[in-house]
């Protein structure tokens, strides 16, 4: 069995489609499918040429859904349009929308979803997902044993996001049946958190703050230095939790995945939780009080010293050379 | 108003997880209450205690009859629990957890129905949206803030660049970022009357879910293989003696990233 046709689920953020919908896209057309169709839960026009280029043959998109949930919205628009015909595989971005609407979609058509893949490929009448688990120290590989679609969500930046020089293809307008009391969640306001410079899991510096820094102030040092990189600041899942930053700087397992050049963790003592987020990272450089801290089982320098005495030494030496 | 909250029992994630021969994760030890549950436990405590009146309720599944996480929800206040036990739930995957919890809740009042966005073990990230898909009824994911007036739910729902405001008629499903509030500690007035709680323990029978709906079988999926990743190399480790802000600026000259 060869995979024909595969379907992909994209997010848009302001029109756009986001990497980790294009890095899908292009992962579609490398497992050899001759149909890849982008599906988008809302208006496709300024995305249409980025999908193209990467790897998208058809583009099916719903128009503007006057407020609806992308799950509930997109899971019966994609379940109704099955009935022209399945594809052998759907793909999905590990995102809040993705989840969502591969949960729906599943229920709909009583397919299980496999979750939080990192690779995939196709051996003979297989279609094997690659997870990894344990902090990212194995990887369970899972074929499906149902009939067709198979469902499967990507973590972010599991793929490389390379442009193929493809044509944009055209839109087709997709109905959403009604959906009922289902579809009775409304969203009634946007709130954009403003952050200054890159965004967290595009910057080619991160720097990220840990419980080590002791107390909620100490974060601006974080900023400071990320700012000075010219990168994005982060964060450990236990100072989210606490209360200093927002959940949008969280980096790990349940935040972002960032694969930057130079990863900067302090303070960090190294969870799997937020191992998981990172160790992609190109070079690690950790600095905590704990000699025995695992996150110096992943640094390509590790600095076992007081992040208050290091950070405010090495913002000096920055400002001074610049 | 009456809330029902999802609650898993896991693993303690302190612990290194092993894997059994079938290749799903090693349940043998004590299990204990999901952290991330307990923010869901929390939520609905104080959303019954703003309504003025009203239970919560704990539903749960496990293959073993295990309940001392149940306790710990028990013990920081909710009234009572719905657990479902069944040797046939071992390695059931995400739409079958979905299934059976929903089977469950059905036997319980709710107003809401509330879960961790994800599990700390297993974290699908999809259970709550298909409890609530197998339901037919209306949900809201990945929630940093939660209201109740007039028979509405009012969210902030997480999004990548901040949160939507989303407002949805009860019923309705919620899932709960960790951080939406502080989980209490359980009082020890509180873990002493956590003992006598109502637990009503159920089978999949009882819930008139066929055995082959679960459990690996009823995965759909199967393990093929489990590989050890790629290492990565633990690099230099230096020992600061005044001097190691240098070092890391040389580290980024040399990457030619300053």
């Amino acid at each position: 069995m060869s995979v024909n046709t595969i379907w992909v689920y994209c997010d848009l953020v302001g029109g756009a489609a986001t990497s980790g919908s294009l890095e899908l896209v292009g992962e579609a057309k490398a497992l050899g499918a001759t149909e890849v169709v982008a599906w988008i839960g809302g208006d496709a026009s300024d995305a249409a040429a980025a999908l193209g280029n990467h790897g998208a043959t058809a583009l099916k998109a719903t128009g503007d859904l006057g407020g609806s949930l992308q799950g509930v919205a997109v899971g019966a628009a994609m379940a109704e349009a099955m009935a022209a015909g399945a594809p052998d595989l759907i793909m999905f971005p590990q995102s809040y929308d993705g989840r969502d609407v591969a949960a729906r979609l599943s229920v709909a058509i009583d397919r299980p979803v496999i979750t939080n893949n990192v690779g995939i490929e196709v051996n003979g009448d297989d279609i094997v997902c690659e997870t990894a688990i344990f902090g990212g120290t194995k990887i369970v590989k899972t074929a499906f044993r149902c009939e067709s679609p198979r469902l499967a969500l990507f973590r972010p930046k599991s793929f490389a996001v390379e442009p193929t020089g493809g044509p944009a293809p055209t839109v087709e307008t997709v109905s959403v049946p009604d959906t009922g009391t289902a579809g009775a969640a409304k969203v009634t306001g946007t709130h954009v958190e403003e952050s200054e410079g890159p965004k967290l899991d595009e910057a080619d510096i991160v720097v990220s703050g840990g419980r080590g820094l002791g107390e909620a102030d100490k974060y601006e040092m974080i900023e400071q230095l990320a700012k000075a990189l010219k990168g994005a600041p982060g964060a450990s899942r236990a100072i989210v939790d606490a209360g200093w930053v927002p959940y949008s700087y969280q980096v790990g397992q349940t935040g972002k995945v960032v694969k930057p050049t130079v990863y900067i963790a302090a303070g960090i003592s190294g969870a799997t939780q937020h191992l998981v987020g990172m160790k992609g990272s190109k070079n690690i450089i950790a600095i905590n009080k704990d000699e025995e801290a695992p996150i110096f089982g992943v640094a390509d320098l590790g600095i076992v010293g007081d992040v208050h005495k290091v950070l405010p030494a090495l913002l000096e030496a920055l400002a001074a050379r610049s | 108003m009456n809330v029902v909250v999802c609650v898993k029992q896991i693993p303690d994630p302190a612990n290194p997880g092993s894997l059994d021969p079938d290749n799903t994760l090693s349940r043998n030890e004590k299990l204990i209450l999901d952290e991330s549950d307990s923010y869901g436990v929390e939520m609905a405590l104080q959303l019954v205690d703003t309504a003025g009146g009203g239970e919560v309720t704990l539903v749960s599944m496990v293959p073993n009859k295990e309940v001392s996480g149940l306790r710990t929800a028990l013990a920081m206040g909710a009234n009572k629990a719905v657990l479902v036990s069944d040797d046939a739930l071992a390695g059931t995957d995400a739409l079958g957890t979905a299934k059976v919890l929903a089977a469950a809740i059905g036997r319980t009042e709710y107003d809401l129905v509330l879960a961790g966005t994800e599990s700390s073990d297993g974290y699908t990230g999809t259970v709550p949206e298909q409890i609530a898909a197998v339901m037919g009824l209306p949900s809201v994911g990945f929630a940093k803030h939660i209201e109740v007036a007039d028979g509405l739910v009012k969210v902030r729902r997480q999004n990548e660049e901040g949160y939507d405001e989303v407002e949805c008629p009860l019923p309705a499903v919620v899932s709960v970022t960790a951080g939406v509030v502080e989980p209490r500690y359980p009082s020890f007035k509180g873990i002493m009357a956590a003992k006598s709680k109502p637990v009503d323990e159920v089978g999949i029978a009882d819930l008139g879910i066929d055995a082959s709906a679960v459990g690996v079988a009823g995965s759909r999926q199967e393990t093929v293989a489990v590989e050890e990743a790629a290492a990565r190399e633990a690099g230099e480790k230096v020992v600061d003696e005044g001097d190691a802000h240098e070092r890391i600026v040389a580290f980024l000259d040399e990457l030619k990233v300053i």
